[in-house]
């Protein structure tokens, strides 16, 4: 059947912010299937909250929403959408199963309105039908009674009374998985009553439904997935298994994993296989990819089927990066009526796209953890994912593959024992958690058999003899002295997968030069890497598509070009504060060298990103991002001799913590050189440039120990900001406001050393801060976006909401901020991009941070503007200039334009996935990802960010009001507004006196610490719908953290800035009356463009 | 051990020896499934053939007795990226490396099995010799060069049994108890008697019939369809096996004297045989089709199914006659994959709906014979 050519337009939902369960895979899924769309000349409309995805760039789709992703607002589009399809021909068609959990939701949301058939649009890609068969647990049990397949024994349960008595009738443990939730949410494993009553009660409340499926464990049973891809024509294809290294009791998304199955004999296989193609026969998903997870007994065989997602997944992602097979690309094509069997295999460009991929190679996945982040977070692995990102090695063998995954995942550790606690060993092997992997190889480095690991790990004794193996190796290479290392012995170590800085480890080489020692030695002895394609095919066809990755067999498949050629170097896992604003930025660098004549080749480890899609670049490295493994990349293609350059400055800073090494490696950085990156983060070199440009910065200091800590705090005045060097996302960074708070954050686990003092800055109390955005070409700087925060100052601008434009800077504060943006970014001869970060105190603007590199806001700023920024930034490191990029923007010495209209960014954090963890916001990120406000006032586009991060605005209520004496002059006329919109008000007592002085009706409520009811009973009581709380300072921090804590907990809103609390007011009042505009970022910019003009 | 894959062309790939000590000599050639090697190693179709397999990790679920295509492994040797020194499946009873040691079949591993496809994939099936004598590599690439090509060879009536035997599904050898082979459909109405050609038949094949609720009779090669016709079946099948169809006069003819007689249905050699019978040419592939995922489509229901593989030869469609109908082509490379007869009851495919290893997605293909046989019947 070809394409379907009844439909003229599709609308694809997209998945919305980053958040744990739902990451950049479905901006990889939802790209994808927008480009393919698109290509087929269907018009194309695309809704996505989240402006870091590239799927939201203006030309990925023709008409791009960046609106709340709820049913009011999707309703909305596909009304607007619908008029303007008035008089035509052809249908309108919404794609649910590329966003998620998310776009699967609305659908079903919308479909059950009637908005769907009353607008007469059609679902593609799965029904409603499907959808529902698939998604409800019970539905879902039934259709697999009825074709034969195995499952749990499960019974779905709406209460805690029927909970207990199901799993007293099936035994302890029992599973607790709530229904539509993402990644797990609110699910888990109960080993008696207690823990039932607890989770249950959690699983009941987090579900939409409240409704939970309890579950017969299969824990310790091995873990399978197959992705499956069905078209029309009742074709059906497996893309990939995948095999669980940590087996069932771990969420897939919290398990490390492996492709393709390696313990499966073809038997069970291909019952595996035949069970997969039934069940999305049964649930009738008719066109595109799903997966199906299996659990198998290893004692007989017994298979269950768990689930299966109705749409493309993380799995899927993976799958495709695996294999090659770009399952969303092709889901797409075969939802608007293509079959496989008329679709082109996208890397062989010979063999048609019916077929199942063979790979011969090995991929591991490892997620990426951070609950270093979280302090107080349960460590322990379940059915609820906790992970924030993954990253996915090849390699020729498992071993090969699963040491590159380990390095891939910088978790700066250095050896193999690192943070081990012997005398928990059985503990720490039993329990699944994130350092699971090190305890394995401690175990058999203690003499532990691959029989005794696996009873206690219920891991596959194939897998763990792999391990062994690698822990073997590094114990026999360590017995060889360096010197007498022979070739064999080396080829065999780095064959193993065995880094140069494992092996430095083993021999116990130290200081800086080690490292180097190893790979000197390496390359005497002739050891290097080879590079063999991922084809779809273990080679039996020829394939056009250069996806490499590196091993160390004979022979490289794939010698450099002649072209002059740039290596964008990606931001590998995602993790929070570096996330998928930064491969956004690495694919804009892709997109505009490409157009400018260069072979761009991408090196980067996550597989969920648009940067490892290999049509984002000409060459993709699916590779670490570790040194050795980015020079080997690169001295293969510079040994052709070709012109080469390397960007370092769009990954974040994992690039950029290899800049200055792989410099004195010699390889050619383009862009603002690595001295000045070193130079903006060498506190006493950067105080020196500050001081000749005379730019104001809060006094600072430098600690090597808690003495010099405490003199520094005491020179610089408290309270005083304390934090590492050479970090991103603020990770381990405090505001102390006396000697003891100084004292416990130096005894804490936090490492420093005289390479890497901690820094201690005077904290500006009261600041409003401000992020600045900047393009530099050396000679001219334009600056891009100037937004302010809306968030208290002291906030981790990441985790601020801000505003752009600036809506109460005053111009001289503005004009100021121009000046030393302009002054910095020529004192460090920035070429790119650089990001400034101000605080403005009392009129006083003082300069807080510069990094010269793309920052996290590159993307908003872009789709703000309508400038890419990081394409400019790309060019300028090739040479080109500003000048010649922008010389409309560069001659009229302003701002990139913003419009007639206000973009307010907005955070989303992964509370729900921490219980226990204090909500509270401060200098250390937590958000996880953001959305987007865009309107034509300053108030709807802050109540759209409100709604699209998950905090709805209230409509009718009770307001908090507890504001600090600067903002006292300004909170009556804000308070009567409120009060004009028909809200009550409730605040403490100094605020209450000044409300009621003027007039207003307020009831009084005690502080946290005054007595009770307080503030936070209100809360809890649901008797305050908002909360505006401007910070008091030290003695209110309490407070605030008790009600910030309450407020994340009851999903109210809080606010804590005059201007987000002008900004709600607004949003309230235009959302009273109940209309919704929405607008495509297309027409934003030409009515921007037309009003320039 | 060191041990040694020296090509015909003198491409020499080093690496470690497992399994038996031995030194063989055959066409080398490689399969891309991912999983089944024991199904591999045991398939007489691999007769005279040293198999590469792509997917680098092998041995990993060890061997179990039900998972052998007949009695003993027929592949010369075994070539891998890594050989596992451990099982690790529930069916397991031997480790993959003692089975063939035992089986006498030399593995070479540590090599850069990507590298000898690359290679075969550019210069077509090459001779090989897999040997521990690593030190005169000019003696091994000789011994290649003069070991005797495929084209031209009758090998199946080398691997084909010597007696007839009955395949039963009640007799105790075929009672596994391993609920993963297929069984005899319960449902299934009354028992037809087919007599099975054994050019290098796997057994998979039988038990596919069993469960059709066939009672085979496996006869050698070289019997004649006098002989065949006076057992009374109520079809005829023509298995696979190794090698060259075009020596193979003897079965050509049988085919030819059958004709229209009876229901026939032949697998991959089987196919050729019919192919060449019919009147038609064959012609052998560069490197021949080995592996798990090749898409078949069907010219009939238009649908696609993923099929097993394992050819080097194949028929020329063009040079069939207007009484042949291609039913079945291979997508990747549009050859010939199925064809019947307009008027004759009598049909073929190139691949294996067998599976064992590979999907089940042809499985059809033998409930589709059954029905040819009873529509005989009436």
């Amino acid at each position: 059947m070809p394409r379907r050519n009844d439909i003229a337009k599709i609308l694809v939902i997209g998945s919305g912010p980053i958040v744990i369960g739902q990451s950049a895979e479905f901006d990889y899924s939802g790209t994808q299937a927008c480009k393919a769309l698109k290509a087929e000349g269907y018009e194309v409309v695309l809704v996505n909250s989240n402006p870091a995805s590239i799927m939201t760039d203006p030309d990925v789709a023709d008409r791009t929403y960046i609106e709340p992703l709820t049913p009011a607002y999707v309703e909305e589009i596909l009304r607007v959408e619908a008029e303007m399809m008035q008089g035509r021909e052809g249908k309108f068609a919404v794609l649910p199963t590329v966003g998620g959990q998310t776009a699967l939701n609305l659908a079903v949301d919308l479909a059950d309105k009637g908005v769907l058939d009353q607008l007469g649009i059609e679902l593609i890609g799965a029904k409603l039908e499907a959808i529902k068969k698939a998604e409800d647990r019970l539905l879902f049990k039934d259709a697999m009674n009825k074709i034969g397949l195995d499952m749990p024994k499960s019974a779905l349960i709406t209460n805690i009374r029927d909970g207990l008595e199901y799993a007293t009738k099936i035994g302890f443990p029992v599973v607790i998985r709530p229904s539509f939730t993402l990644g797990g949410s609110g699910g888990g494993i109960a080993y008696n009553r207690e823990e039932l009553m607890e989770i249950l009660s959690r699983g009941l409340d987090l579900s939409p439904v409240h409704e939970c499926l309890l579950e017969e464990s299969v824990l310790g049973w091995k873990e399978y997935e197959l992705e499956v891809v069905r078209d029309l024509n009742d074709n059906v294809v497996i893309i990939c298994s995948i095999e669980n290294f940590d087996p069932m009791g771990v969420h897939t998304g919290d398990s490390i994993t492996v492709a393709p199955a390696q313990t499966l004999t073809d038997r069970e296989y291909q019952a595996m296989r035949d069970a997969a193609i039934a069940v999305i026969r049964e649930i009738g998903v008719e066109t595109g990819g799903s997966n199906v997870q299996f659990a198998v007994n290893p004692q007989n065989g017994r298979m269950t089927v768990i689930e299966m997602n109705p749409r493309v997944s993380r799995s899927s992602a993976l799958a495709s990066k695996a294999t090659g097979f770009p399952i969303a690309k092709i889901a797409a094509r075969l939802a608007v009526g293509y079959t496989l069997d008329e679709l082109q295999n996208d890397i062989t460009k010979a063999t048609p796209a019916c077929f199942e991929p063979t790979i011969d190679y090995v991929v591991v996945k490892i997620p990426k953890w951070q609950f270093e982040k979280f302090s107080g977070a349960n460590e322990t692995l379940g059915p609820q994912m906790k992970s924030v990102g993954e990253v996915m090695a090849i390699g020729r063998t498992f071993k090969e593959a699963m040491m590159k995954a380990v390095r891939s995942l910088e978790t700066g550790k250095k050896g193999t024992n690192d943070n081990i606690d012997p005398r928990r060993l059985t503990q720490r092997l039993v329990t699944p958690h994130p350092e699971r992997l090190a305890y394995l190889r401690y175990a058999f480095d203690v003499g532990k058999t691959v029989r005794e690991v696996a009873q206690l790990t219920g891991m596959d004794p194939w897998f763990l003899d792999q391990m062994k193996q690698i822990s073997d190796e590094l114990k026999a290479v360590g017995e060889v002295k360096p010197e007498a290392m022979d070739t064999a012995t080396m080829q065999q170590a780095k064959r193993m997968g065995i880094s140069d800085e494992r092996l430095a480890a083993v021999w116990k080489l130290e200081g800086k030069g080690a490292v180097a020692s190893v790979a000197e030695l390496r390359r005497k002895l002739g050891v290097k890497p080879v590079f063999k394609m991922v084809d779809t095919c273990a080679g039996e066809f020829d394939s056009s598509t250069p996806y490499l990755y590196s091993c160390y067999d004979e022979e490289d498949e794939m010698p450099p070009t002649a072209k002059r050629k740039v290596i964008i170097l990606g931001s590998g896992p995602n993790r929070i504060g570096q996330g998928i604003e930064f491969d956004y930025c690495c694919c804009h660098a892709a997109f505009a060298l490409r157009d400018d004549g260069y072979e761009t080749i991408m090196v980067n480890c996550n597989p969920e990103t648009v940067s490892t899609d290999y049509d984002t670049s000409d060459r993709l490295y699916f590779e670490p991002l570790t040194l050795e493994d980015v020079l080997a990349v690169y001295e293969h293609e510079a040994s052709g001799g070709a012109e080469i350059g390397m960007i370092v400055q769009f990954g974040g800073q994992t690039p950029l913590n290899l800049s200055l090494p792989l410099k004195a490696a010699g390889v050619p950085i383009i862009g603002t050189s690595p001295e000045s990156i070193e130079l903006a983060e060498d506190r006493k070199r950067f105080q020196k440039l500050i001081n000749e440009l005379e730019i104001p910065q809060p006094p600072g200091a430098l600690a090597t120990s808690v003495e010099e800590a405490l003199a520094g705090a005491k020179r610089v005045e408290y309270p005083v900001l304390v934090r590492p060097s050479y970090v991103l996302g603020g990770r381990a960074m405090v505001i102390a406001y006396d000697d003891a708070e100084v004292v416990k954050y130096m005894s804490s686990a936090i490492e420093y050393s005289q390479e890497r003092p901690v820094l201690i800055d005077h904290f500006l109390e009261d600041a409003q801060e401000v992020d600045v955005d900047a393009l530099c070409d050396g000679k001219d700087v334009i600056i891009a976006g100037i937004m302010q925060h809306i968030e208290e100052a002291g906030v981790h601008s990441g985790d601020s909401s801000c505003v752009l434009p600036a809506v109460d800077l005053s111009p001289e504060v503005l004009e100021t901020i121009r000046v030393y943006t302009r002054k910095l970014a020529l004192a460090l001869n920035v070429i790119g991009l650089c990001n400034l970060q101000f605080a403005i105190q009392r009129g006083k603007v003082f300069v807080i941070e510069v990094n010269p590199r793309a920052s996290r806001t590159v993307p908003y700023v872009s789709k703000a503007t309508g400038v890419q920024l990081a394409k400019v930034a790309a060019r300028l490191m090739t040479g080109r200039t500003l000048k010649e990029l922008l010389p409309e923007e560069l001659a009229s010495g302003k701002d990139l334009g913003t419009g007639e209209h206000f973009f307010v960014k907005s955070p989303v954090f992964p509370w729900g996935k921490f219980q226990g963890v204090d909500p509270v916001l401060g200098p250390e990120m937590k958000s996880t990802g953001e959305v987007m406000g865009v309107a034509d006032n300053f108030g709807e586009a802050f109540a759209k960010a409100q709604t699209a991060a998950g905090l709805h605005l209230p409509l009718e209520g009770t307001v908090f009001f507890s504001v600090n004496d600067r903002d006292k002059e300004n909170v009556l006329p804000l308070a009567k507004r409120y009060v004009d919109l028909g809200f009550r008000l409730v605040a403490t007592h100094g605020t209450a006196a000044l409300l009621e002085a003027g007039g207003l009706q307020v009831e009084r409520v005690y502080k946290v610490n005054e007595g009770r009811p307080n503030v936070v009973d209100l809360i809890k009581g649901e008797r305050i719908q908002l909360i505006v709380n401007t910070p008091q300072g030290q003695e209110r921090v309490f407070d605030d953290q008790a009600i910030r804590g309450a407020a994340v907990l009851a999903r109210v809103p809080t606010i804590t800035t005059m201007a987000a609390a002008r900004a709600a007011v607004e949003g309230i009042e235009s959302m009273q009356s109940g209309t919704r505009r929405v607008e495509a970022l297309q027409s934003l910019h030409a009515r921007r463009l037309a009003v320039a003009v | 051990m060191q041990a040694v894959l020296a090509l015909e062309d003198g491409r020499i790939f080093r690496g470690k020896a497992f399994g038996a000590v031995a030194e063989r000599v055959g066409e080398v050639v490689f399969n891309t499934s991912l999983s089944g090697y024991q199904e591999i190693f045991t398939d007489p179709s691999y007769s005279g053939q040293i198999v590469v397999l792509t997917n680098p990790h092998i041995g990993n679920y060890g061997t179990s007795p039900s998972d052998a295509e007949s009695a003993r492994p027929y592949i010369e040797g075994l070539v891998t990226r890594e050989f596992s020194a451990v099982s690790s499946n529930w069916r397991s009873t031997e480790v993959a490396d003692e089975y063939l040691e035992r089986s006498g079949v030399p593995v070479i591993a540590e090599i850069d099995t990507r590298a000898v496809v690359r290679h075969l994939r550019a210069n077509g099936c090459l001779r090989g010799v897999i040997s521990t004598a690593v030190e005169d590599i000019p003696a091994l690439v000789a011994k290649a060069l003069a070991h005797k090509k495929m084209d031209g060879t009758d090998l199946a009536s080398v691997v084909s049994t010597k007696t007839a035997y009955t395949w039963d599904a009640s007799e105790a050898k075929n009672q596994t108890g391993d609920k993963l082979l297929p069984a005899a459909d319960a449902a299934a109405k009354d028992t037809l008697h087919v007599v099975a050609y054994d050019y290098g038949i796997k057994e998979n094949i039988l038990r596919m019939l069993a469960r059709e609720n066939c009672r085979v009779t496996v006869v050698p090669a070289r019997t004649s369809a006098a002989d065949v016709l006076a057992m009374e079946p109520d079809g005829i099948f023509f298995s696979n096996g190794p090698g060259d169809p075009e020596p193979l006069d003897y079965a050509i003819a049988n085919v030819q004297a059958l004709q229209g007689k009876k229901p026939m249905f032949g697998i991959c050699l089987g196919h050729q045989i019919f192919g060449l019978a019919l009147g038609g040419k064959t012609y052998k592939l560069k490197f021949g089709h080995h592996g798990g995922n090749h898409p078949i489509k069907n010219l009939e229901t238009g649908k696609v199914e993923i099929t097993a593989q394992n050819h080097n030869f194949n028929v020329d469609p063009a040079s069939l006659p207007d009484d042949v109908v291609p039913t079945h082509v291979n997508l990747n490379d549009d050859t010939l994959a199925g064809l019947k007869h307009k008027t004759d009851p009598m049909f073929s495919v190139q691949y294996h709906p067998e599976a064992s290893p590979g999907p089940h997605d042809s499985h059809y293909l033998f409930k589709q014979f059954r029905s040819m046989m009873e529509d005989w019947k009436k």
